[in-house]
């Protein structure tokens, strides 16, 4: 990335995070006409996480093909420098105030503050460490995230490890078990608490049948062991609480630890800014706008919710883009009148409102897996689904008409099996 | 292993001429009293942990030679950096004990300390509860037995006064014992400013240098750490942990050290400001109990729990302790949870008989223990540092003050600590203050850098400096910035780097792993 030889005072658009939300953000808002936008990145290079994602299975959705992560990200920064558009990168957003004056710091320029007539926050997500869960027992090197691991790897041509034992089941613990293998490393287990796995299935296939590496459900690491570096892992079943079972431990030998456990959005501006946080996704409530609780703070991505794959996360960010574009332009739409209420088998819902004179694809996680479901918006809508897990994200696309017999302003939606309704064949 | 002086041919500067060397006896040049060049020492203090660098500090102000020797990569890196890090207020150790003696005098030395050596220090004062009448009757106990120590502002707060002060404590508290004097510090800033300021006053200090014998002849003790020889008149035996292990080497039985492991939880700076002051529950015969700790840079911490371990290195964590860390710290302060942990340690207690501190001169003349600092310890330290010096002026030392010494360390700047204006300001003459580096923390590369040229040569030494790496992703966006400076600054690769030395190492280059048949790397 050419360095920016200077920003301005004052913004149309401020973009926190280039990478894929941010990316397709910036590119949504041009096309509505503004003319003044930066993009702010901590890291040398636009693309986020994308940069050390350099295997393949990205795009299928969005541009119908199988891209590298790099790739994927090459396509939107390619449109975006066809563009006028500031990109700060290795700069660091601070702090955002509620009338939306950004302090933001690079060793290019300094400490800046920039105002900007709306803001879209796409800061993505960081996982969860081996100190949120408290695994016991020594704190030696060789315990870090998959995602580090990746980083080193990919991006450093380092090796955190010779036998790599993998805790969760996510898919980028998934996607180091076979990066470790391809290595020339061993992988002796991936190990999940959970009875399914928490990763796509396709990576369970490609990641780890293919290259013969076991997944252990219901199984979790009870005790890191080794002084300075690790030298073994205490491995035990648990029951259905999740509870250990300490008298059928064992032990597997390994130098590093890679922890696969989960992603959190990444919200300390967010919560600078007191936007209202819905406890379930950790990330900001939004409308159908992608807009938060504060008027002209949109939100896309990972900072919103976890995704499964980036192509979700390129479309969400479009709407927050243009949305954002038509909030500074004075075009913005009328406000939502019905608000998505969580229901029976379902975890969490984006956006948090909708509208009803308008197409809304909605994104659903479930909390547990069922093999033939109904979908169903309160009793106007009901949709048939054949295999909901927590892993992959249900999106729906709900249009005015499924609303047109709806007259309240709380929906809810349920995801049940399908046996208990007699609606219906297969 | 030898006794006795060096002969001439051995000794490195054998070939000069000149006068007699006042400590070898051997007759050599003047040079030959750069006594560095030969390893010649008025004391040697073994450990670097926080006793051992006060230490070290105290007697850098005389005009002798001093050596600290640390078996760990840096100082400050055992027990002193996995302690819970609070001063205690002075009231609540019991009379008659060296402890009870040593903790108010040391509290109030830590004010001057923290002003001079620039590490984080606040009195946030301390409440130690009631749930119940006989409770109540302990308190004031306690309270009277710090007023009688002569400390000021101790006074028993009511239930109204305490949801006043601190609403977020449980509804259940019947009143509280209130010591303003108490204060959080961070152990290992205070460490590193100590040793940074001793070294700057002329201390020879060497780390990754356990030592494994010591031997003595008339005069001088010949103590064998690391790949060093170095001779000495004196010893502190300031080893934590290992102080029985080390007095057995010039054939001390005493003291007997046990170990009492503590572990603590750290936890997500949400939760800033659910208590300001320290918050103990009322203590029993055995224990202070686990408190909820307020920590110097805002985070709140759980713990300890006080378990006997056979094994003094064991620093585990355990899910029984986490367990009962969380539901002993809830029945203090409510909103606390598992949720919000970010990261655990353990630390081990140097627990000696009877309790108490062991100070003082040994059957073995001139080998000095400072053995079975726990609790508090660390409170104490600045005037077990005194102590010591003057014990080992009674003992023979010559204390002459010397002129020139240092008092003061410069104040490392900590980035998350100024305000936009003043971090702009910085970042003006240089632009590595404007360069994150750890994101959690808000530490700049400007900070990095500084901490490597003081010393830092790990990352736990680059995050107990600077705090990169502390926050709540715990080094998943730092560590491989950090790697990369201290590469740099090092003129190494970051398959050098480690966590905390020789073993440690964080990442290997290709060949490094994949030439290596079977076995661990």
């Amino acid at each position: 990335m050419r360095p920016l030889p200077s920003i301005s005072d004052d913004y149309d658009l401020v973009i926190v995070g280039a990478g894929p939300a941010g990316m397709a953000a910036a590119l949504a808002a041009l096309e509505t006409g503004i003319e003044r936008v930066l993009m702010v990145d901590r890291e040398v290079e636009p693309g986020g996480i994308l940069n050390q994602c350099i295997h393949n299975g990205f795009g299928l959705h969005y541009f119908g093909e199988e891209l590298t992560g790099p790739e994927y990200a090459q396509r939107f920064l390619a449109d975006l420098l066809d563009h006028n558009i500031d990109i700060a990168t290795d700069s660091y957003v601070f702090d955002i105030s509620p009338d939306r004056l950004v302090t933001l710091m690079s060793p290019e320029f300094g400490v800046r503050q920039v105002t900007a007539g709306a803001v879209v926050l796409a800061m993505g997500a960081r996982e969860r460490t081996r100190g949120a869960i408290r695994i016991p027992g020594t704190r030696p090197s060789g315990v870090m995230t998959a995602g580090l691991a990746q980083k080193f790897v990919n991006q450093f041509g380092m090796l955190p490890g010779r036998r790599v034992a993998i805790l969760g089941s996510g898919d980028i613990g998934l996607i180091m078990a076979r990066r470790m293998k391809l290595e020339g490393m061993e992988v002796p287990g991936v190990f999940e608490i959970m009875p399914h796995a928490n990763g796509l299935n396709r990576n369970i296939v490609q990641c780890l049948d293919d290259f013969h590496t076991p997944l252990h459900l219901s199984t979790t690491v009870v005790e890191i062991h080794g002084r300075d570096r690790v030298e073994k892992v205490t491995v035990a079943p648990v029951d259905e609480q999740l509870r250990p079972d300490m008298s059928r431990t064992r032990t597997i030998v390994c130098d590093t630890l890679l922890g696969s456990i989960g992603l959190i959005p990444e919200n300390e501006l967010s919560l600078r800014l007191g936007l209202r946080i819905d406890p379930t996704t950790s990330g900001p409530m939004v409308s159908s706008t992608m807009e938060t609780s504060r008027d002209g703070v949109f939100a896309a991505g990972n900072v919103v919710h976890i995704h499964d794959i980036v192509d979700f996360v390129s479309q969400e960010a479009l709407l927050a883009g243009e949305n954002a574009g038509r909030f500074i332009t004075g075009r913005r739409p009328p406000a939502d009148n019905i608000k998505l209420n969580a229901g029976v088998n379902v975890a969490s819902i984006v956006p948090h409102t909708i509208s009803s004179d308008r197409e809304h694809t909605v994104y659903v996680r479930v909390r547990r897996p069922l093999e033939k479901s109904w979908l169903r918006l309160g009793d106007v809508y009901e949709k048939r689904l054949r295999y909901v897990v927590p892993a992959e994200m249900v999106s729906i696309k709900v249009r005015p008409r499924f609303l047109e017999e709806f007259h309240g302003d709380i929906l809810t939606i349920d995801i049940v099996p399908r046996h208990e309704s007699g609606k219906g064949e297969e | 292993m030898r006794n006795g002086p060096l002969s001439r041919r051995e000794h490195p500067k054998a070939r000069l001429k000149g006068a007699l060397c006042a400590h070898c006896r051997v007759a050599l040049s003047l040079s030959c009293c750069e006594r560095e060049a030969v390893m010649v020492k008025d004391v040697v203090i073994i450990g670097g942990g926080v006793i051992g660098c006060g230490i070290a500090r105290e007697l850098t102000r005389y005009r002798i030679d001093v050596a600290l020797v640390e078996s760990e990569v840096e100082v400050g890196f055992g027990t002193s950096k996995s302690n819970s890090g609070i001063i205690h207020g002075g009231h609540h150790t019991e009379p008659g004990t060296l402890k009870g003696e040593l903790v108010w005098a040391g509290n109030q030395r830590w004010v001057e300390l923290a002003e001079e050596l620039g590490f984080g220090f606040r009195r946030n004062g301390d409440l130690t509860v009631a749930f119940d009448d006989a409770e109540v009757e302990t308190l004031e106990c306690i309270g009277q037995q710090g007023t009688d120590r002569g400390i000021p502002g101790i006074e028993m707060w009511s239930a109204p006064r305490i949801r006043r002060e601190e609403p977020n404590l449980s509804g259940d508290i019947v009143a509280a014992l209130h010591g303003p004097t108490a204060g959080v510090v961070n152990p290992y800033e205070a460490c590193f400013a100590l040793i940074e300021c001793a070294v700057a006053n002329g201390l020879d200090l060497r780390v990754n240098a356990p030592v494994t014998a010591i031997t003595k002849d008339t005069d001088f003790f010949e103590i064998v750490a690391g790949g060093d020889r170095i001779r000495s008149r004196m010893v502190v035996n300031a080893a934590g942990v290992h102080a029985e292990a080390v007095a057995r080497l010039v054939g001390l039985t005493e003291p007997a050290i046990r170990g009492r492991k503590g572990e603590e939880y750290l936890l997500d700076k949400r939760l800033a400001g659910i208590v300001s002051r320290t918050i103990f529950p009322c203590p029993t015969a055995t224990s202070k109990g686990v408190l909820v700790i307020p920590t110097f840079d805002g985070a709140i911490m759980v713990g300890p729990t006080a378990q006997a371990v056979e094994d003094l290195n064991d620093v585990t964590t355990s899910a029984a302790g986490s367990t009962t860390v969380f539901d002993l710290a809830r029945r203090l302060v409510p909103g606390i949870s598992e949720r919000d942990c970010i990261a655990e340690f353990a630390g081990v207690r140097a627990v000696a008989a009877g309790n108490d501190f062991v100070i003082g001169p040994t059957s073995v003349p001139g080998f000095l223990n400072v053995a079975g600092i726990q609790s508090p310890g660390l409170t104490a330290a600045p005037a077990i540092a005194e102590l010591v010096v003057e014990i080992l002026g009674n003992e023979g030392l010559d204390l002459s003050l010397k002129t020139g010494f240092r008092r003061t360390v410069p104040r490392p700047v900590h980035a998350a600590s100024l305000s936009i204006a003043e971090l702009a300001d910085l970042a003006t003459s240089d632009r590595s203050y404007a360069h994150v580096v750890c994101r959690c923390e808000l530490v700049t590369e400007a900070e990095i850098r500084d901490a490597i040229k003081r010393g830092a040569r790990t990352l736990d030494g680059l995050k107990f400096r600077t705090r990169a790496g502390m926050g709540r992703c715990q080094g998943g966006f730092c560590t491989p910035r950090s790697m990369k400076l201290l590469a740099e600054m090092s003129g190494e690769s970051m398959a050098d780097v480690s966590k905390r030395g020789e073993g440690s190492w964080i990442v290997r280059e290709r060949d490094q792993l994949q030439d290596q048949e079977g076995g661990a790397p």
